[in-house]
Formats: C-alpha cells, sequence, structure tokens
C-alpha cells in the first residue's frame, strides 16, 4: 500500500483567543475523493490554507506522500506538488486560457517559449482527462464551468498531484456539477488526489469516497462516505440532530403585493441583464428565483430596491407604481414597507469596519428613535442593537464588537434582524444562508417561514436549488437575464430545474405550439 | 480570520510614537554627518519650542494652523476621499476673511468678527466645491483636482494683491489694513483682561477656534447621522447606496465642511496675526494637515497631539537654525521630512511588528 497522500497530524493554529485548529490530524490516501465539511468558523479553512502555506501552524507536521514537508509559502506547496482551486477564480479575465496558465511561469523576458510549453502541457492534459478548453480563448467569455476547468488545468499544468477545491460548486448549473464530478472521479482514477472542502452534504455524497467532518476546530470524525449519510454527517457537523428539511404548511396567498412588469435592466455598458421580467408576490407568500449566478437575479433585487434604475419596465407595490430611479430610493422604499436582505452582505449589507450596533441601523440611521434631530443616540442604538441580538440569537451579544470579528452566521443574523424587526409588507431577501453554518440555517429558514405566515410578501433569491425548493411557495427560474419558467417546487425536480437554469425551455414545444 | 484587533493604546499609541522615534533617530544621523552633535541638536529643539513662554507661545501658534489643515483632511478621509487642497482651500480662506473684512469696516466687531471667520470657512469650502462636485458626478479625481485648484489659489492670490487689492500706494504684494474690529486678540492680550502677564507671540484667540473646530469634528463624525453617513461612504459606498445614503450628496458635503475647515487656517494667520491679507502666508500648513491627520488617525484628539508635535517641529526647528550656523532651514525641513515619511507615508512598517511583540509578551495573537 503506498504511503497516503498527505499527513497533516497535531496541526495547531491559534487566532488571538480563537483555536482555529485543535490538534487536527487528517489522512488523505493516494487517488481518491476525499470531502472536508465543516459549519464556518469549524477551521476547515484554516487547515487547508496551511496546507497549501497560507499560513504556518503553530505546531504539527504534514508528510506528503511519505516525506515529511515543511509548507511555509504557497510556493512550496506548488512545488510538493498541491494545487489550489479557489472558490473565487484567480484568472486574469483579459488575458487568453494559455497566458493565464503560464503566468508565474513565463520562461524568461520573452513569452513566446514559454507559451508553446503550456500550450503542449495544455494539449496533453486536456487529452489525457478529456477536458475540453480552447488554449486561445479570452477568459472573460469562458462560461463559468469552463473558468473552472482553467483554473484545474493552471494546478495540474504546475504539476499538482493533489488539488484542493474551494467549494467548487458554487457558481455552476446542477449539469455543470455532474460534469465537475464526472472529472473529478477521472483525475482520482488515473492517480490524482481530490480534497473537496464544502458544505453541502449532497455533493459529498454524490462524489467523495472518505470524508472528515471539523467542529470548532477540531476533527470529529473520518467516515467512509459510502457507510454514512447526510443526517449523520450533519449530526457530526453540529453536534446535535438538525432538520435537514424545512417544515411549512401551506401558503395562503391574499392579494398582490408586488407586481413586476416587462422590468429591464442594463448594466453601464449597456448590456441587457435583465430582459422584460414580469411577475407578481402576493402577501403570505414566498416566490423564490432559482438560478445559477449572474442571471439577472442580483439586478432584479437591486432594481426593486431602488439601488439599480430599470430601463423600461414598471414595479408596483401595494397598488402604487413606483418612480423607479427617481423619488423611490431606498430611504423611501423603507417608508412603503419594503425591506431588503442583500445577497453579498460584505459588499452591501454591512459596514465591516462598524461596530455591530452601528451596522445594525445601516439605512434606519435617520430613524427618530435613534436621537434627536441631527444627532445619534449612541445609547439608543446600542440598546437597539442589543435588543436586536437578544431575539435573533447573535453570539457574541456584544454590541460594540466590529462587525467583521463576528461568524457569517451570526453576521447574517445581524442584517435579517434589522429588516425583518421592522415589520415589512415585504421582504426582498437575496441568498438569506450564504456562507452561514447548518444551526444558523435552520433559525433563518424559520423566520422567513414565520414571516411568511404572518401574512408578509417575500422575494427570495438564491444560487442554492435546493434552498429555493425548500423554502418557495413558486419557483421562477432565471437565465441570461430572461425569466425561462415557473413551478411549484412540488411539481418539479432538480433535472427540470437544472434545465431551465441552463435556458433550455421545457416549455419550449408547447410555445412553438 | 485576517481581522483581528490590537488594543487602542497599541494601535494609537505606541506604534505612531515609534514611528516619531525612528524619524528623530534618522534625523539625528544626518546632524551627525554633518558634525553637529544630535543630542544637543534636540536639546535645543525642545528647549526652543517648550522652554520658555515665548516659545510655547510660537509652537501653539503654529499648532493651531496645523490643526484646521488636520481636520480639514480628516472630514475628508472619513468620506473616503484624501483632499491635498488644504493649502489652496485655505488661501481662499485668507481672501474670503481679507473681503469680508475690508468690505465691512463700519460693522461693530460682535458683527463683523464672526461674519470674517464665517467667511474664512465660506471661501474655503467654495475653493473646493468644484473639485468636490466633479468628483462626486463625473469621478474626476479629487487628489489631482484639489492640487490644481492648489495653484489656481496661489496665482489668484498673487493676482488679486499685485492689482485690484493691493493697497493703494505700497510696493508690497498686500492689502490695507483691517480695522481692528476685524482681527482677533492675541493670548497676551486675553490674559491681561483677567490681569495676567504673558509674553507677546502671535498665539490668538484662534487657538481656542482650533480645540473647539476639533470638538465639532468629533460630534459630527461620531455622534450625528451626518456622521453616520459620512463613515458609511468611505467604509463602503456600496452599503451606503444599499441604505440609500446617496454617495454624490455626502461627498460633496464632506468635502465642502473640509474645505471650510481648511479656510479657517486663515483665522489664524490673517485675522489674528497679519491683520491683513499678504501673499503664502499658509507656508505649506495645508501639507503639513496631511502629515497631521495619518499621523493622529484621523482623530481628533490625535489631530491636536500630532499638530502639536509639528508645532515644536517647527518652533523648535527655527530655534535650533538660529542657534546652529550649520544646521540651515532646509535641514530642518529634511528633519520634517522625516517625520512625515515615517508617521505618514510608513505608517503601517512597524505596525505589524509592534502588535506581534505585543502578542509574544502576552500570550495573545493580534494584528494591526
Amino acid at each position: 500500500m503506498p504511503p497516503p497522500a498527505i499527513q497533516m497530524t497535531g496541526i495547531d493554529k491559534r487566532f488571538g483567543a480563537v483555536h482555529a485548529n485543535n490538534a487536527v490530524s487528517m489522512t488523505v490516501e493516494k487517488g481518491t475523493v476525499h470531502g472536508l465539511i465543516g459549519e464556518n468558523g469549524a477551521g476547515k479553512s484554516t487547515l487547508m490554507s496551511i496546507l497549501y502555506g497560507f499560513y504556518a501552524a503553530d505546531s504539527g507536521t504534514i508528510a506528503i506522500n511519505g516525506k515529511p514537508s515543511l509548507i511555509r509559502t504557497p510556493a512550496d506547496a506548488i512545488h510538493s506538488g498541491i494545487g489550489m482551486v479557489h472558490q473565487h477564480f484567480m484568472l486574469v479575465e483579459t488575458f487568453t486560457v494559455v497566458e493565464n496558465v503560464m503566468l508565474g511561469a513565463e520562461g524568461g523576458v520573452f513569452t513566446a517559449r514559454g507559451a508553446s510549453a503550456v500550450r503542449a502541457k495544455l494539449r496533453a492534459l486536456s487529452h489525457a482527462y478529456g477536458m475540453d478548453v480552447n488554449p486561445d480563448a479570452v477568459v472573460c467569455e469562458l462560461a463559468v464551468g469552463e473558468l473552472q476547468r482553467v483554473e484545474i488545468l493552471k494546478a495540474l499544468v504546475k504539476g499538482a498531484d493533489i488539488l484542493i477545491l474551494d467549494e467548487p460548486t458554487a457558481v455552476l448549473t446542477p449539469g455543470e456539477v455532474d460534469t465537475l464530478f464526472v472529472l473529478l472521479r477521472r483525475l482520482a482514477d488515473e492517480g490524482k488526489t481530490i480534497i473537496i472542502v464544502t458544505h453541502k452534504l449532497k455533493e459529498i455524497m454524490a462524489v467523495t469516497d472518505r470524508v472528515s467532518v471539523m467542529r470548532r476546530g477540531a476533527m470529529v470524525g473520518t467516515v467512509e462516505t459510502r457507510n454514512t449519510s447526510p443526517a449523520d454527517l450533519a449530526e457530526l457537523m453540529v453536534g446535535r440532530r438538525v432538520m435537514l428539511t424545512v417544515e411549512k404548511g401551506p401558503a395562503n396567498p391574499q392579494g398582490v403585493v408586488l407586481d413586476v412588469k416587462d422590468l429591464t435592466v442594463r448594466d453601464a455598458r449597456g448590456t441587457v441583464r435583465l430582459d422584460h421580467a414580469t411577475f407578481q408576490v402576493r402577501a403570505g407568500e414566498i416566490v423564490g428565483i432559482a438560478g445559477v449566478s449572474g442571471n439577472g437575479q442580483s439586478e432584479l433585487l437591486e432594481t426593486i430596491a431602488g439601488i439599480r434604475k430599470p430601463a423600461g419596465g414598471t414595479i408596483s407595490l401595494n397598488g402604487t407604481m413606483l418612480d423607479c430611479g427617481g423619488g423611490d430610493d431606498p430611504t423611501a422604499l423603507r417608508a412603503r414597507g419594503l425591506r431588503h436582505v442583500p445577497e453579498d452582505r460584505h459588499r452591501m449589507g454591512l459596514v465591516k469596519q462598524f461596530e455591530a450596533a452601528e451596522s445594525a441601523i445601516l439605512g434606519c440611521s435617520d430613524e427618530p428613535g435613534f436621537g434627536a434631530g441631527p444627532f445619534l443616540d449612541r445609547d439608543a442604538v446600542l440598546a437597539d442593537c442589543i435588543r436586536k441580538m437578544a431575539s435573533f440569537d447573535v453570539r457574541p451579544a456584544d454590541p460594540t464588537l466590529r462587525t467583521a470579528l463576528f461568524s457569517g452566521g451570526n453576521q447574517q443574523k445581524i442584517v435579517l434582524a434589522r429588516e425583518i424587526e421592522r415589520d415589512p409588507r415585504l421582504l426582498l431577501i437575496g441568498q438569506p444562508t450564504r456562507g452561514v453554518d447548518i444551526g444558523a440555517i435552520e433559525f433563518i429558514h424559520k423566520r422567513i417561514i414565520a414571516l411568511r405566515d404572518a401574512g408578509k410578501a417575500v422575494l427570495l433569491v438564491s444560487t442554492e436549488l435546493d434552498e429555493v425548493l425548500a423554502l418557495s411557495d413558486r419557483v421562477l427560474v432565471m437565465c441570461g437575464g430572461k425569466i425561462t419558467g415557473e413551478r411549484r417546487p412540488e411539481d418539479t425536480n432538480e433535472q427540470d430545474m437544472g434545465l431551465l437554469m441552463a435556458g433550455v425551455s421545457s416549455d419550449a414545444p408547447k410555445v412553438a405550439a | 480570520m485576517s481581522a483581528k484587533t490590537a488594543p487602542v493604546w497599541l494601535t494609537a499609541g505606541v506604534v505612531p510614537l515609534v514611528n516619531v522615534a525612528v524619524a528623530f533617530l534618522a534625523a539625528g544621523l544626518v546632524v551627525a554627518l554633518i558634525g553637529e552633535n544630535p543630542v544637543e541638536a534636540l536639546q535645543i529643539m525642545l528647549r526652543g519650542a517648550l522652554g520658555s513662554q515665548y516659545g510655547l507661545g510660537y509652537t501653539l501658534y503654529y499648532t493651531t494652523s496645523f490643526i484646521f489643515t488636520g481636520l480639514a483632511v480628516a472630514v475628508a478621509f472619513h468620506a473616503g476621499h484624501f483632499n491635498i487642497g488644504g493649502e489652496g482651500q485655505a488661501l481662499m480662506g485668507g481672501l474670503g476673511a481679507a473681503l469680508v473684512a475690508l468690505s465691512l469696516p463700519f460693522l461693530p466687531w460682535p458683527l463683523l468678527l464672526p461674519l470674517c471667520v464665517l467667511g474664512a470657512a465660506a471661501a474655503g469650502a467654495a475653493w473646493v466645491f468644484i473639485p468636490a462636485y466633479l468628483q462626486a458626478h463625473r469621478g474626476s479625481h479629487i487628489v489631482i483636482t484639489t492640487i490644481m485648484f492648489n495653484f489656481l489659489a496661489a496665482t489668484l492670490l498673487v493676482y488679486l494683491l499685485v492689482g485690484p487689492m493691493k493697497m493703494a500706494g505700497s510696493m508690497a504684494p498686500e492689502t490695507a489694513r483691517f480695522v481692528p474690529a476685524a482681527t482677533l486678540p492675541l493670548m497676551n492680550q486675553m490674559a491681561a483682561w483677567f490681569a495676567l502677564t504673558i509674553t507677546r507671540t502671535p498665539l490668538n484667540l484662534s487657538f481656542i477656534f482650533a480645540i473647539l473646530a476639533a470638538v465639532f469634528v468629533w460630534v459630527l463624525i461620531w455622534r450625528t447621522r451626518l456622521g453616520y453617513a459620512i463613515r458609511t461612504v468611505g467604509a463602503n459606498p456600496d452599503a451606503a447606496v444599499y441604505a440609500g445614503i446617496s454617495p454624490r450628496r455626502i461627498t460633496v458635503i464632506a468635502l465642502l465642511i473640509s474645505g471650510g475647515l481648511a479656510g479657517l487656517m486663515a483665522t489664524n494667520e490673517i485675522l489674528g496675526v497679519q491683520g491683513r491679507l499678504i501673499n503664502e502666508f499658509t507656508a505649506g500648513a495645508g501639507f503639513v494637515g496631511i502629515a497631521v491627520a495619518l499621523m493622529g488617525r484621523c482623530h481628533p484628539f490625535g489631530i491636536v497631539l500630532a499638530a502639536m508635535l509639528f508645532g515644536v517641529l517647527y518652533q523648535g526647528g527655527a530655534e535650533l537654525a538660529f542657534d546652529k550656523p550649520k544646521i540651515t532651514r532646509e535641514m530642518i525641513i529634511v528633519i520634517q521630512g522625516f517625520v512625515i515619511l515615517f508617521a505618514g507615508a510608513l505608517e503601517m512598517m512597524f505596525a505589524d511588528r509592534i502588535a506581534a511583540l505585543y502578542a509574544r509578551l502576552t500570550g495573545k495573537v493580534v494584528a494591526a
């Protein structure tokens, strides 16, 4: 039996008071696909960062193929045959595939020789693993699935035998996920070792041979995938039984709250991002928007929230036509009962440098309750934040702590508390559980359903198909800025949704007839 | 796991002190290189700046100007903008004060003096309006536009002082003297009201204005809704848009306040000391304000302290140049340059190492 591809022993790493990795050991056999799961803050990113040389461990050893290795920098890791595919692709958009792959291996002052060497390697690898990528394509013209293949090729060209993939499926359609998994299996069969870091249990079950589970900085177990189940894995991750399904009664839709007609949005370059979207959301129902990230969902949410100006179409809220991009800015819309949990809390929902209490009044800082006249009453702001933290179980419940220091789940709870506690009539909610741990997901889902049951209208955008299907009463699918279909969650399946998400309308024959 | 905090006293106290110490060390080397004793030079500087009522008065007089220009940079910085046009805005502040003082000399002082002060602030604010508008609505970079406006302000002032505003019959580029009702009392005059005797220096009432301005900026930034909006725009413009705060509007407002504070610097030199508008009266205070704001971490309290440090450098430096002919005025500028280099540009050079050292000593890991 060959030595394990990776043997990490007794890895210990502290950040201040946080014990990010507590005597973690992990063994990954050669030629296997190995899953690494855990909640946010469980320490899996830290562990992988140590393996890839971003951080140095405080103590512990790493052996690659049985050979003790000192990995201090990513260059050491690459030298040891480790490659990393990041969740956010590290590609230069205006470069071609070859130019991207040869970054760091240009081969001298002139690039011609390096380019031809890379081109030859690319051809060989594409052939060996059935990865079809045009080496001269400009990266910004490639689809997301192809970009990921470029990232994988980049690692392989540098000689990687061990590939770490961080949340590799976050941006893919179900179809692209299948293609990726076929590729990963093939790579493993050819003797490469794959580590997948993810929080999606279903994918762990689908592609891995073995899975390691981390909780609060410690390794709580490594199990054979075929001997486990999603529920068991979730319990290992959280330390208690978790509801993986969402319990909700039937919806009781009332009058129309949001009425969107022919809404069209162009970006700064004039490209159509949202193409004649038409739909309604009623009080007491959750309408979900499914789709691969970047297909117009963000533009849709931001336009309804008053952040973007539409190029055409109308939006009515509670029967009143909105003056989009004019008088109805986010402040005016809030006054009309529209609340918005933005998709990316770091970009929009919070100010990371602020104290939690300051982030908790973002968009509400002009409310009379927070001070007299031009002044902000700090005590009132703190008291309000303490109340919100209590009702949404934010930990630590310290309103003076800097926003950036909260975990993803707790940051999201701060945003949700801010928006939900103000009794909205319409709640726009984007990616409610992105980067949120399982325990908090359960909590957040319950709050959203409670809101629906209280007769509020909810428009939900999520790229997690399971989440959309579990929460929504109706699902709209978007692709290329168009709404490509509407389904009831109980009347659809993943394949059907996948086709709609890819823009292959299964309704097409009907329309043609 | 990248965001960790070191205690405030470390980042805001120890780190700047180390920076200043290194700056003095480097300056000391230069002094030694030209054959003078650095320890003696430092003694002369400190004694010259702080060792007498006379020295202290001058030190605080310089400090006054630097507080205004430092606050100006800080307010813009909180909105995410780098206003390096304090020099030009201060010059225009002088013009504004002079226009009021010369055109309304018949008013009694309780009316004229506040109007002159307001004129200084308004003119400073007006001078930044075009760059602010262009930044907010056209994306023209404020650093480029404000530095251009510095040149414009300087040439405009020269034109006015050798032309329309020149005192009749005078050869110097300066206006006529203001009426006494348009000038601020010197500190020694004010002390005399309370039967106290202190040495006559240029230190004047505007020092009190500067301290009040620092309090105003603190309240504005940390205790008002507008300050909250300014900080939101500065820290995360996307979050501001999401919140319904218009980054354009806030950019213009914050820069107008910034320009107004820079304009108030003229109350010290023009209303306090000169009693007439002269050419080039800012003497670089607008630029020193940048270093003061960086060193003071854009916090009013830090800015007052940093302004005092630069006041010591200016006054002590002048004494040093007087005492040691080998150490010329240019040498003093070199020393000030070191402080700006280490405390401003290289502000973070030692921050990580000091945080790491602190971590090792306390057993806690922090990063600045």
